[in-house]
């Protein structure tokens, strides 16, 4: 099967869930995915390791078996260990790994996930500094701890980090947390909609308790960050209290949320809109998900940040109107079947202006420091993009142009949105106007043996 | 007196097997992400950078960042996207490594 109804990209749980709806109607589905066995990076590997850290990762965890025991069908095309680095519209999705090869369908549907947002601190890039969302990565798939690690950030997956640590039997050195309490005090308007998401509160409290049992220290309104080298991290430094701190370590997980992973979709030229609230761009959507392209539906993170269990409504509600779209249900019963899923899907959104209210990203990483390194692929600073805006750059395209950044290996993912903000602010205009970087296959990096794989014997060519 | 390893390994070790590592032999449990293994291993620095030959390792473990690049039979690749398997043969990137212009 290359050809099918729908093609997912994305075994996280907003495609895990939607290649199951998808199916379930009836429709044929290919869906792809880069890691070699399913869950994204929230149930990463939940088949093989729920079984031995399961109480570890918490009970949320488990969610994630449910989900992968749904594309167990004849209907369901699974490609793991598969990278994606074309898509073209019509649609089809060119991919290396796993013998690669081509696929086309009639829709798309993206379940990219999320990013983490870019922190870049002074050594951010020494080895020893990691995001938080690898330390959660390095533990739930390979059960590894970090013995001397101190947190940096701020947002709910710091703590659930670092809760998990605790759990783990290894709590972090110290959280060195960034938001302020009057950045608590100013989410305090939102948490009646807080309470309607009274799980998550619930969950946030128990987090802290846990913190606060094992007697893990937490400074909380830290500035002038700085992670100490020089061949690896031996410490974090900062300000807080009306004093300079330092604490030795090895490890540093830094996180200040985390943002919709939109490359795949600007290869389409898919639209963006910068988003105030959840400070990054994310998709122009309807209300089921489809983007200004028909026939392309963004589900997930990937559409704005919501979690795991907005992203499987979210892809549940996507497949149904595909299906409806392709004739496979009516009208009447694709509504029937979405009406609950939106009430859940309201009651799971009601969190998140309390959130990203609470937990705003860290000031000092959305611009940073001149010496700073932006893009670690080219090593390209703060002052040299502020530079570059000086001398009439005004927007990432350009900038690549001006001092290669963006032009490394990771093709902006990492430094784009903060090229963005820098440019937009050194120019005094919105980061709408300023753009991200136009993205082009290859999505990733392809070797040339990759794609000669790829090219069909053609009978006329040896004449 | 044994050092402690910034990584602590919680689960009874797989089956280990025989890898290298910049040439020098390494030990790692089969099937294990390898830039979690290396990382188990006490491995920190992974590669340097071609423009300032800056020690890197891994640092995103999900395939963004492109930081645990190692070079595996002439070809560059994310230490964090592939597992242990036996005589793996992990070498330093060359400068000017692969990839090192778009696309």
């Amino acid at each position: 099967m290359t050809k099918a109804d729908l093609i997912v990209l994305g075994a996280g749980p907003a495609g895990l869930a939607a290649a199951a709806t998808a199916a379930g109607c009836g429709l044929d589905v290919i869906l792809i995915d880069e890691q070699q066995r399913p869950g994204g990076q929230i149930y990463r590997d939940v088949d093989r390791v729920l079984p031995l850290r399961g109480e570890v990762l918490g009970p949320d965890y488990a969610t994630g078996a449910r989900l992968t025991g749904g594309i167990r069908q004849d209907t369901i095309r699974y490609v793991p260990g598969a990278c994606v680095w074309q898509i073209e519209p019509g649609f089809s999705v060119t991919y290396s790994g796993n013998g690669g090869g081509v696929v086309t369908g009639d829709r798309l549907l993206l379940a990219t996930g999320a990013l983490e947002r870019a922190m870049p601190l002074p050594g951010w890039t020494l080895p020893g500094v990691m995001t938080a969302g690898a330390g959660q990565i390095l533990l739930k798939q390979s059960g590894l701890v970090a013995q001397r690690a101190v947190l940096v950030g701020t947002g709910p997956l710091l703590f659930l980090v670092a809760a998990q640590m605790v759990r783990a039997g290894t709590p972090p050195l110290a959280l060195v947390e960034t938001q302020t309490r009057a950045d608590l005090a100013r989410a305090a308007r939102h948490v009646g909609g807080a309470m309607r998401g009274w799980r998550y509160l619930a969950k946030g409290l128990d987090m802290h308790r846990t913190l606060a049992r094992a007697g893990v220290p937490r400074h909380v309104g830290a500035t002038q960050v700085e992670i100490a080298g020089p061949g690896a991290a031996e410490a974090v430094t900062f300000h807080c209290n009306g004093r300079r701190h330092r604490i030795d370590c090895d490890t540093v997980f830094l996180h200040h949320g985390v943002i919709p992973n939109t490359q795949a979709a600007r290869s389409l030229d898919i639209g963006h809109r910068w988003d105030v609230r959840q400070h990054a761009f994310a998709p122009v959507l309807d209300g089921w998900g489809e983007s200004d392209m028909p026939g392309v539906f963004i589900a997930g993170d990937g559409a704005g940040i919501g979690g795991a269990t907005l992203a499987e409504l979210a892809g549940r509600l996507a497949a149904l109107r595909i299906a409806e779209s392709l004739g496979k249900v009516s009208p009447a019963e694709r509504d029937r079947q979405a009406a609950p899923l939106r009430r859940a899907l309201e009651r799971e959104a009601a969190v998140r202006p309390f959130l990203d209210t609470a937990y705003p990203p860290f000031a000092e990483a959305l611009q940073p420091a001149d010496d700073t390194v932006v893009c670690r692929c080219e090593e390209v600073t703060a002052g040299d993009i502020r530079g570059f805006a000086r001398l009439g750059c005004t927007g990432p395209n350009q900038a690549k142009a001006f001092g290669r950044v963006g032009m490394g290996p990771c093709q902006g993912r990492i430094c784009g949105p903060v090229v963005t903000e820098l440019l937009a602010k050194a120019n005094g205009q919105s980061p709408d106007a300023t753009g991200y970087v136009r993205i082009r296959p290859p999505l990733k990096p392809v070797t040339l043996g990759e794609l000669a794989q790829l090219a069909e014997p053609d009978p006329e060519a040896k004449k | 007196m044994k050092t402690a390893l910034p990584f602590l390994e919680t689960d009874t070790p797989a089956r280990r097997v025989r890898v290298w590592f910049d040439g020098a032999p390494l030990d790692l449990p089969e099937g294990m992400n390898l830039a979690a293994a290396l990382l188990a291993a006490g491995v920190r620095v992974f590669r340097h950078t071609p423009v300032s030959g800056a020690p890197r390792g891994p640092f995103c473990m999900m395939g963004a960042c492109f930081d645990c690049l190692v070079e595996i039979e002439g070809v560059t690749r994310q230490a964090c996207m592939l597992e242990v398997t036996e005589e793996l043969r992990i070498g330093l990137p060359q400068a000017g490594e692969g990839g090192h212009d778009e696309g």
